[in-house]
């Protein structure tokens, strides 16, 4: 909810200057009306599914209630928070999430980005295989794509120990290696959505522009980060924020292939396990109502990074 | 076109119509008045399908049974049945439980509690560790359907020479040394899951302790017993494992049925699992994926004890069915009860699926003793196993040993306390897990 205000806003003070406001015709009050005429049942609809279930979490967070002992649900005020916020399991939870989130988008960025100029530069016939083939893990169901991971380093399973020649090597009984491959498979999975993104951004950008900059002697490289880049950095950064959104809540590919075993716990499946596996709601809703507030602040940060960005990308900055 | 439209519309409501109609059918009787009762199940071979089938038939018009079929994993079964009972949900009349998980759900009151002539009746005959997995606070709570335990299994080429007289019980120790002594691994069941508590619990119990000594206490009152004497023999059973080296490839993302496929395929010469070993290494020898001759070398005992002098005291499983509090046909859920958990249904139930019974005289059925040459040792090992912690709490207890306990070459002399510290914390509500 937030990140669409504070957009709005953002929008709002870029485009419409209060010089222009006084101004404000009755055809853009009529404009504005039929605005709200065509997203208004939507924009309710959304409150209710989501703004609901947040304020029931929120007061669920405040008592302790197992919902099979539902006689004995109590009212503990902040508790549930003091016990998460002291607890290493919630930290380390927080750590992996932080470190997944961080490492995956970076590759996927980069890796995405050269996609993204892969199917922007193929031309012909090929284009539409070439979409297409950099788009089909992104077609498959994370766990469908966590599962093939996990059967390809398993070690009953997998021939990955063969190919690489580790023998007996057992990938999930080890913090790291098994948070690689979760790694791996977050980035073969997603790296498609990030590179749509980046395309998108691609396409905005002037070919008379790089064009110029070639006549001026530019190399490709500095034509990449002196024209390119700079004036794609608005698709970057919503392909950023969306993913790192996305990252953060990790939850399919940890439960199939570790189940948080080895130290790989992510804050989601810290949640899952005290709502849905033990039943405790106000625990679970506490680290629920935690793990909104990482995300509203992953938000909050990028996109006060994301406005000054747009100025500049318009040239206004 | 407006009769285009017209039509479309009308089909629109006809399907509506038929929806509501068949959601009300789904709810609990058909037309012609006979109750339908709805049987969640574990996944299995297709014996409940054929029982509840065979049931329905038997029952005259009384009832049908339909099933629905669960998750494979046990704590995934329970977390569906919860969150349904938790709703109230009134299309589950009669559900097959783990028992570990039939204190908790009766706790809750989320079981029909069962009429005294019928708790007599579903208990004649039964093996004691069932009936007491099936109760809580003294009353019989759901029916015994069948039991399972663990065997001690081994090639016995192997244990021949490494000098092991398997006709008297084993201990972990002349296990651990065999194994080291001939170059092979104990397949046990090292995954950070339930089956870890199923081994921790029979080492426990097999050294005379109890994982929980007050199981009918709430959650901040339940005293383990896991720093004792018997917690620290149990732990320094897996040290010797881990120190000897013979736990074995992937111990710490072990389940059952990893350890059936090691044991198959020669990385183990010794394993603890359940019987459906036996059925699953003749399907391969049938299908020839494992040669007849390692078949003919498969050997069992009951489980390995933790001294000489004390028999084991082997791991109790099994499923029981109970009746939904919620059901609206209870009275035919009971009838359907009765029918389901009959001595020939439990009979040709082990036949067809592998999962041994719970009433006694089914072992002297002559089917079941071709099936299962280990018949006896299974009766025997029935007889002298010991149940899971009969807790309200028990996902709570089994998640905090599985994760303190694991990895297996972690646990120290410190494990049994500190899982002890661990878990009382979680019951407390002062920590998360």
């Amino acid at each position: 909810m937030s990140t669409m205000q504070t957009r709005t806003a953002g929008d709002v003070a870029v485009t419409s200057p209060a010089s222009k406001r006084a101004r404000k015709s009755d055809k853009s009050r009529a404009e504005a009306r039929l605005g709200w005429y065509l997203a208004g049942p939507a924009f309710v609809i959304l409150v209710a599914v989501t703004g609901y279930p947040i304020l029931q979490a929120l007061y669920e967070s405040l008592f302790s209630f197992r919902l099979t002992a539902p006689g004995d649900r109590e009212f503990v005020g902040l508790k549930n928070y003091g016990v998460i916020l002291t607890d290493s399991l919630w930290w380390r939870a927080l750590g992996n999430t932080a470190l997944i989130t961080v490492v995956t988008v970076a590759v996927e960025l980069v890796i995405g980005f050269a996609l993204a100029m892969v199917m922007h530069k193929v031309l012909g016939w090929l284009r539409p295989i070439v979409r297409t083939a950099i788009l089909v893990p992104y077609a498959i169901i994370t766990v469908v794509s966590a599962y093939a991971w996990q059967y390809a380093f398993g070690l009953t399973t997998g021939f990955m120990n063969t190919l690489l020649g580790l023998g007996d090597y057992d990938w999930f009984a080890n913090k790291w290696t098994a948070l690689a491959v979760i790694c791996l498979s977050e980035i073969w999975k997603t790296t498609p959505f990030i590179s749509l993104l980046l395309l998108a951004g691609l396409a905005q950008v002037p070919s008379d522009m790089t064009e110029a900059a070639k006549v001026d002697g530019a190399t490709a490289w500095e034509r990449l980060w002196r024209v390119t880049l700079p004036n794609m950095k608005a698709s970057i950064m919503v392909a950023l924020l969306f993913r790192a959104l996305d990252a953060f809540r990790i939850f399919d590919n940890v439960y199939i292939m570790t189940n948080g075993a080895a130290g790989t716990e992510t804050v989601s499946s810290v949640a899952y396990n005290q709502t849905i596996s033990r039943l405790e709601i106000g625990l679970g809703s506490a680290v629920s109502v935690l793990l909104f507030v990482c995300v509203l602040l992953i938000c909050f940060v990028a996109i006060k990074g994301f406005k000054v960005d747009l100025a500049r990308a318009r040239g206004e900055g | 076109m407006a009769g285009r439209w017209r039509t479309r519309v009308c089909t629109a409501s006809v399907g509506i119509v038929l929806a509501g109609g068949l959601t009300a059918c789904g709810g609990s009787s058909t037309a012609s008045g006979t109750p339908t009762l709805n049987w969640y199940i574990n996944p299995d071979n297709g014996g409940q399908q054929t029982i509840a089938q065979a049931c329905s038939e038997a029952s005259g018009g009384a009832y049908t049974i339909d099933v629905s079929i669960l998750p494979s994993d046990a704590a995934a079964q329970r977390e569906q049945l919860m969150r349904r009972l938790a709703g109230n949900d009134a299309s589950i009349d009669l559900m097959s439980l783990d028992p570990v998980f039939v204190p908790e759900t009766a706790e809750a009151g989320f079981l029909a509690p069962i009429p005294a002539d019928l708790q007599a009746e579903l208990s004649e005959g039964v093996v004691e560790g069932a009936v007491q997995g099936a109760s809580w606070k003294g009353e019989l709570v759901a029916a015994p359907f069948w039991a399972n335990t663990q065997l001690l299994w081994y090639r016995e080429s192997v244990a021949q020479a490494a000098g092991l007289d398997m006709s008297k019980p084993v201990t972990w120790e002349q296990l651990i040394e065999a194994a080291q002594s001939q170059d092979t691994a104990i397949g046990v069941q090292g995954q950070r899951a339930e089956s870890m508590t199923v081994w921790v619990n029979a080492m426990i119990a097999s050294a005379g302790g109890q994982v929980i000594e007050n199981p009918d206490a709430k959650g901040p009152d339940i005293r383990l017993g896991l720093e004792t004497e018997a917690g620290a023999a149990a732990a320094k059973v897996m040290q010797d494992i881990t120190a000897a080296g013979v736990g074995g490839p992937g111990i710490d993302n072990r389940d059952e049925a990893g350890t059936a496929n090691l044991f198959q395929q020669g990385g183990a010469a010794f394993m603890v699992n359940w019987p459906f070993v036996y059925a699953q290494g003749k399907a391969a020898a049938e299908e020839g994926t494992m040669d007849q001759a390692v078949f003919d070398d498969y050997g069992w005992t009951t489980y390995p004890a933790m001294s000489a002098d004390q028999p084991a005291a082997p791991p109790l499983g099994g499923i029981d069915v109970g009746v939904g509090a919620f059901s609206e046909n209870r009275e035919a859920a009971f009838e359907a009860l009765r029918c389901i958990v009959s001595a020939e249904n439990q009979a040709a139930y082990m036949v067809s699926d592998g999962n041994p019974a719970a009433r006694e005289s089914v072992y002297d059925d002559p089917a079941v003793q071709e099936a299962y040459p280990m018949y006896d040792t299974i009766r025997t090992s029935l007889q002298a196993a010991a149940p899971r912690p009969q807790t309200a709490y028990y996902n709570e207890v089994s998640q905090g040993i599985a994760d303190q306990w694991q990895p297996v070459a972690s646990v120290g002399e410190d494990t049994p306390t500190a899982a002890q510290e661990y878990i009382q914390q979680v019951l407390r509500g002062e920590k998360l897990l």
